[in-house]
């Protein structure tokens, strides 16, 4: 077995919905890469591989809205202003000036999230298989509240706190909510194919996020 | 220059007297407010953008100590300094260009090796650099209650309105402040994101300097709109290694800041007491009262 069990908490959370990406929006709970993206903050190595089976949403789901000065530009490499001209000598100064590359974003974030995340890792290659040592070290650092970098609830802004599931998950206040479809949904990128975004079909059922039984039911569509 | 190799945690407090610490351009530039609880907001952009500008003044644009995404502002006194490179020319392969470019901006860019910045074009990626520090939304102790101040200006934009005002002359404007309020905002501080050769090589000198800029970045951000704040604590914990020995949220914790006996809102910082519970933190974690 190599399963693990993570509560993750804070208090805003934006997963944002690859199709409203300009003024995010949030989907309504955490996607499998988010989730990814956590555990590998904790503990990861090239040998393993993390696979999210299922999310138990802890908290009622609720939304805010936040509203952002943003830089609209990215740094550019090339040409006069870009970062290859300023290391040759001359050009222009480098400098991005945000009067001029001003967005105001709205986002539509969650608010006061918690979720435990049921994972487990696999192997990416031959070498360094062994269970205890993934696991003991994942569980050790989790414990001690230890970590790589700090894990976040998609943007760095929003800071996860975590700790260690003991025993069995206690019941999400949303167990008696009739069964919802939550639509076709980021489940993680393809690295191996130029970044490829794949999508699934989850459901939330009874507080939880089936991801593991989804991925059986509908696959994955990129 | 030594890269730093401890986790560190943060809480900063800072307040804020007849100003507004952060317009909210949905609600008409009034004080940021959470709906459901009536606290105050300052968004992490906001205190990372006083940071950049402590940073350019007191830096003067020292060499290492540019910053990349700045305000017009300081740009006039800027010295850029020369840049000295052959290196990029002798690179054949693209990778090694990304990684030569990267590694000059973290170099040379402060920011860029504090908070990271996303370098990429259209034809080459150079991809992300995720920065060490990392702050989250302040949050006022205690729900605010904005003011709105009607203020006169004893003369008009055009002449126009000088006509339709039959030469008297004055415009009505308005203020939105904050009568007192005391926010708390937490940081992390990854030293894993500082190391190594995918790290920015952010350093203890640079640490220092951020400390700095988190005591004296309101003294140089003084404005009509602002009215007075102040930096009131700032509380650091270092772990031991680069991995830490405490979770995050158990230290601050033991921040607490709770209000002094007495009657009606706070107005002043002495309304508020802060502590420090040094039991609840494992010996293994050192806490500095930075101030």
């Amino acid at each position: 077995m190599s399963g693990v069990k993570l509560r993750v908490w804070g208090e805003y959370a934006c997963f944002t919905r690859p199709e409203m990406k300009v003024e995010r929006v949030s989907y309504d709970v955490m996607t499998p890469s988010a989730a990814r993206g956590i555990l590998e903050a904790v503990y990861w190595k090239p040998s393993i591989r993390w696979v999210v089976d299922r999310i138990h949403v802890m908290k009622p789901i609720r939304f805010d809205n936040v509203r952002r000065n943003e830089v609209s530009a990215k740094v550019p490499v090339k040409g006069a202003s870009g970062v290859n001209a300023a290391m040759k000598g001359g050009g222009e100064p480098l400098r991005l000036f945000i009067e001029d590359n001003r967005q105001q974003r709205a986002a539509l974030v969650l608010r006061d999230v918690e979720y435990v995340i049921e994972a487990h890792f696999e192997y990416t290659s031959a070498e360094d298989r062994n269970d205890g040592k993934h696991l003991d070290m994942f569980n050790r650092r989790a414990g001690k509240g230890q970590c790589f970098q700090r894990p976040y609830l998609g943007c760095r802004e929003f800071a996860a706190f975590f700790e260690p599931v003991e025993g069995d998950v206690p019941a999400s206040p949303l167990a008696d909510e009739p069964p919802r479809d939550l639509g076709w949904m980021l489940y993680d990128l393809d690295y191996r194919n130029d970044m490829a975004p794949l999508f699934f079909r989850p459901a939330l059922e009874g507080g939880v996020v089936e991801v593991a039984r989804a991925l059986e039911r509908e696959g994955v569509a990129s | 220059m030594t890269v730093i190799n401890n986790r560190y945690e943060f809480v900063y407090l800072f307040d804020v007297e007849n100003g507004n610490p952060n317009g909210d351009p949905d609600a008409g530039n009034t004080p940021r407010i959470d709906p459901e609880t009536g606290f105050g907001l300052v968004t992490d952009v906001c205190l990372k953008r006083k940071i950049r500008n402590y940073v350019d003044v007191v830096k003067q644009g020292a060499e290492g100590y540019n910053i990349y995404v700045a305000e017009k502002g300081v740009l006039s006194q800027t010295r850029e300094p020369a840049y000295k490179t052959e290196e990029v020319q002798k690179l054949k392969k693209k990778d090694e260009q990304i990684a030569a470019a990267r590694n000059w901006m973290c170099a040379n860019f402060f920011d860029v090796r504090t908070f990271g910045a996303v370098m990429s074009t259209k034809e080459n990626n150079c991809g992300q650099v995720r920065g060490p520090v990392q702050l989250t939304f302040a949050k006022s102790i205690e729900p605010i209650v904005p003011a709105e101040v009607s203020i006169t200006r004893m003369a008009v934009e055009t002449s126009k309105e000088a006509e339709a005002q039959e030469g008297d002359n004055r415009t009505m404007g308005r203020k939105h402040i904050v009568p007192y309020g005391l926010y708390r905002a937490e940081g992390f501080v990854s030293a894993n994101l500082a190391q190594g050769d995918k790290g920015t090589g952010f350093s203890d000198a640079d640490l220092e300097l951020l400390w700095q800029a988190l005591g004296g970045m309101f003294d140089h951000d003084h404005s009509a709109a602002r009215g007075k704040m102040s930096p009131r604590g700032l509380i650091v914990f270092k772990h031991q290694d680069a991995l830490g020995n405490a979770p995050a949220h158990k230290l601050f914790e033991a921040v607490t800041v709770t209000r002094r006996e007495g009657d009606g809102p706070a107005r002043s910082f002495t309304d508020y007491a802060v502590a420090v519970d040094k039991g609840a933190i494992p010996d293994t974690v050192a806490v500095d009262v930075k101030f």
